[in-house]
């Protein structure tokens, strides 16, 4: 193939993952979109393997071969309440990935021809790949630490170390300056002593950020994996790989912003971390406020005479795996010509858009799941709601009281509701380990149980 | 005086961020969880650096960083594209 015409094939794989990611904007289309990735991703790879240069056939096979059976085998198997995990390991292998190509291009430079006439590697190389790889080291030790967060192999509390601002400005700047001295004089070993740093630096970035702001994080991880590669695409001057790197660059910031407004929280706290661990601390005394409490047979009377309910479900709903029998319950009332609908908040789940695809899981139409901004009006003419996992994306402090931690946060308007039924296992509070003045308030019926077990208990009341 | 090549790399690269904060606006926020799988699997297109450090006869360093490298990227892209593709076929219309 002609220059020329390998130019052309990658600006088509460009193209292709543009209208990959543009299907996403409805579930339709998006089943194409993602056709059209996969056709971008071959185009991509065959381009580069018909070069003259690429010879060793049976490496590639082998490495395709291997890294394809446990791609797919993880793929298929993973549990849709393990997805944050599953993209947070991925995002780690971007990374590793990442710097794997730099460091290979900093080892046998000709081969990507990016040598001098000094038989040095030349001056914009070294500043692409040096980006590349601290970004891609940053985004695997980062994903790493966040994969053990989420999979409950360390502790979601966060670790606050003594000093640990002075310590990361220290090692982002030695960072810095041996990336200016490596530009000026590419010596290999600054190289390598700036990417053990970028390593170390994208572990104390992480493990101060508490479970709660992991949809934030993951975010944030699925933007530097963009910048990583598009730093290597610009080493390797391959369009298609630049052009990814900017949408996936650009895509995790926009995602990271959406949560971040969804929290009410800024980049800044959330970088600065200590916010939010696996479970709050001890609710802080005034417990002996008076709750109205009731049964499944109560809670079913309460459905059964409603015209319209709507299900506001949080990621404790996906941890007691209740989502089953909710839509059965749900199923069993639009039976009845009960108007069922689902409020999703931003942050419902672990990652953005999570709850949507634990829902879709358990049948749930995806007309029936509505976004927070286009169902709060809605609250005020429905009969009962159903809180079902969640705590402070439905707590009214958000709103009235200028003190709470998470005044400001856009919340679901559930207490405006004839009823709200409120399935929890104790009062214990939420993540940002505040009271919910909605507990107490005079049409919530709290129902104490196991959410999977109260949602079974109410679909046979039904 | 010619125009640096990488100038027009840096182009494509700005005009590829704004086409991409569009394109990211317009995905409906029910399928963010599959914007992240597939995000995922098109930034593996990375392989391609790894092919190249893999590819030629002669054995190095740099062909062993390319083979584990395209070992990784191809972990991702199965898997990105095979998950991406179990998310989507479960969000199903009501009026089946």
């Amino acid at each position: 193939m002609s220059p020329n015409l390998t130019a052309l094939a990658y600006l088509a794989a460009s193209v292709l993952f543009i209208l990959a990611l543009r299907g996403l904007s409805s579930p339709a289309a998006a089943r194409r979109g993602n056709l059209m990735g996969i056709g971008g991703m071959a185009i991509a790879i065959a381009t580069t393997v018909v070069n003259p240069d690429i010879v060793s056939y049976g490496w590639i096979a082998a490495a395709l071969a291997i890294g394809g059976v446990i791609g797919t085998v993880v793929a298929r198997r993973i549990e849709m309440t393990a997805m944050p995990q599953l993209i947070a390991g991925f995002h780690s292998l971007v990374g590793m990935a990442a710097v794997l190509v730099a460091s290979a291009a900093l080892n046998h430079p000709s081969t990507y021809g990016i040598v001098d006439a000094a038989g040095l590697i030349r001056f914009p190389s070294r500043i692409e790949m040096s980006l590349g790889v601290i970004v891609g080291a940053i985004t695997f030790s980062g994903s790493i630490v966040a994969f053990a967060k989420l999979q409950g192999l360390m502790s979601g509390d966060p670790v606050m170390l003594p000093g640990r601002h002075v310590i990361n400005i220290v090692l982002a700047l030695a960072i810095v300056v041996l990336m200016v001295m490596f530009v000026g004089n590419p010596d290999p070993n600054l190289f390598w002593v700036f990417t053990a740093l970028a390593f170390v630096i994208g572990v104390l970035l992480i493990i101060p950020i508490g479970g709660a702001d992991m949809p934030v994080v993951i975010s944030m991880l699925n933007s530097y994996s963009g910048w990583a590669a598009a730093g290597i695409g610009f080493t390797l001057e391959n369009s298609a790989l630049i052009v990814t790197g900017a949408l996936v660059g650009s895509s995790g910031a926009i995602l990271s912003y959406v949560m971040v407004k969804a929290m009410n929280r800024s980049f800044l706290s959330v970088i600065l971390g200590g916010f939010g661990g696996d479970a709050g601390p001890a609710a802080k005394g005034k417990n002996d406020r008076p709750v109205k409490s009731g049964s499944a047979e109560d809670a079913a009377f309460v459905l059964k005479n409603a015209a319209s309910v709507i299900i506001v479900p949080g990621y404790g709903m996906a941890v007691a795996q209740a989502q089953h029998a909710l839509a059965e319950t749900a199923d069993k009332l639009k039976e009845m010509g009960i108007r069922v609908r689902y409020a999703i908040h931003p942050v419902a789940g672990r990652m953005p858009g999570h709850m949507n695809v634990l829902l879709a899981e358990a049948d749930v139409p995806y007309e029936d799941v509505v976004e927070l901004e286009e169902i709060n009006a809605d609250f005020a003419d429905t009969d009962a709601v159903i809180v079902i996992g969640a705590n402070d994306v439905t707590n009214p402090a958000a709103k009235k009281d200028p003190k709470s931690p998470i005044f400001g946060m856009p919340i679901l308007e559930v207490e405006r509701a004839k009823t709200v039924l409120f399935i929890k296992r104790s009062l214990a509070p939420g993540y940002a380990g505040i009271d919910n003045d909605l507990f107490y308030a005079e049409n919530t019926m709290m129902l104490f149980a196991d959410a999977k077990k109260m949602m079974q208990d109410i679909a046979k009341e039904l | 005086m010619e125009v640096d090549p990488l100038i027009w790399e840096l182009s494509i690269f700005v005009l590829a961020v704004f086409v991409g904060y569009y394109v990211i606006w317009s995905v409906t926020p029910a399928l963010h969880t599959p914007l992240m799988a597939i995000t995922n699997a098109v930034s593996s297109v990375i392989i391609v650096g790894a092919l190249i450090a893999a590819g030629p006869e002669e054995f190095s360093a740099a062909k062993v960083l390319g083979f584990v490298a395209m070992t990784l990227a191809a972990v991702n892209i199965f898997g990105g594209f095979v998950v991406t593709q179990r998310m989507l076929a479960m969000f199903r219309s009501r009026k089946r």
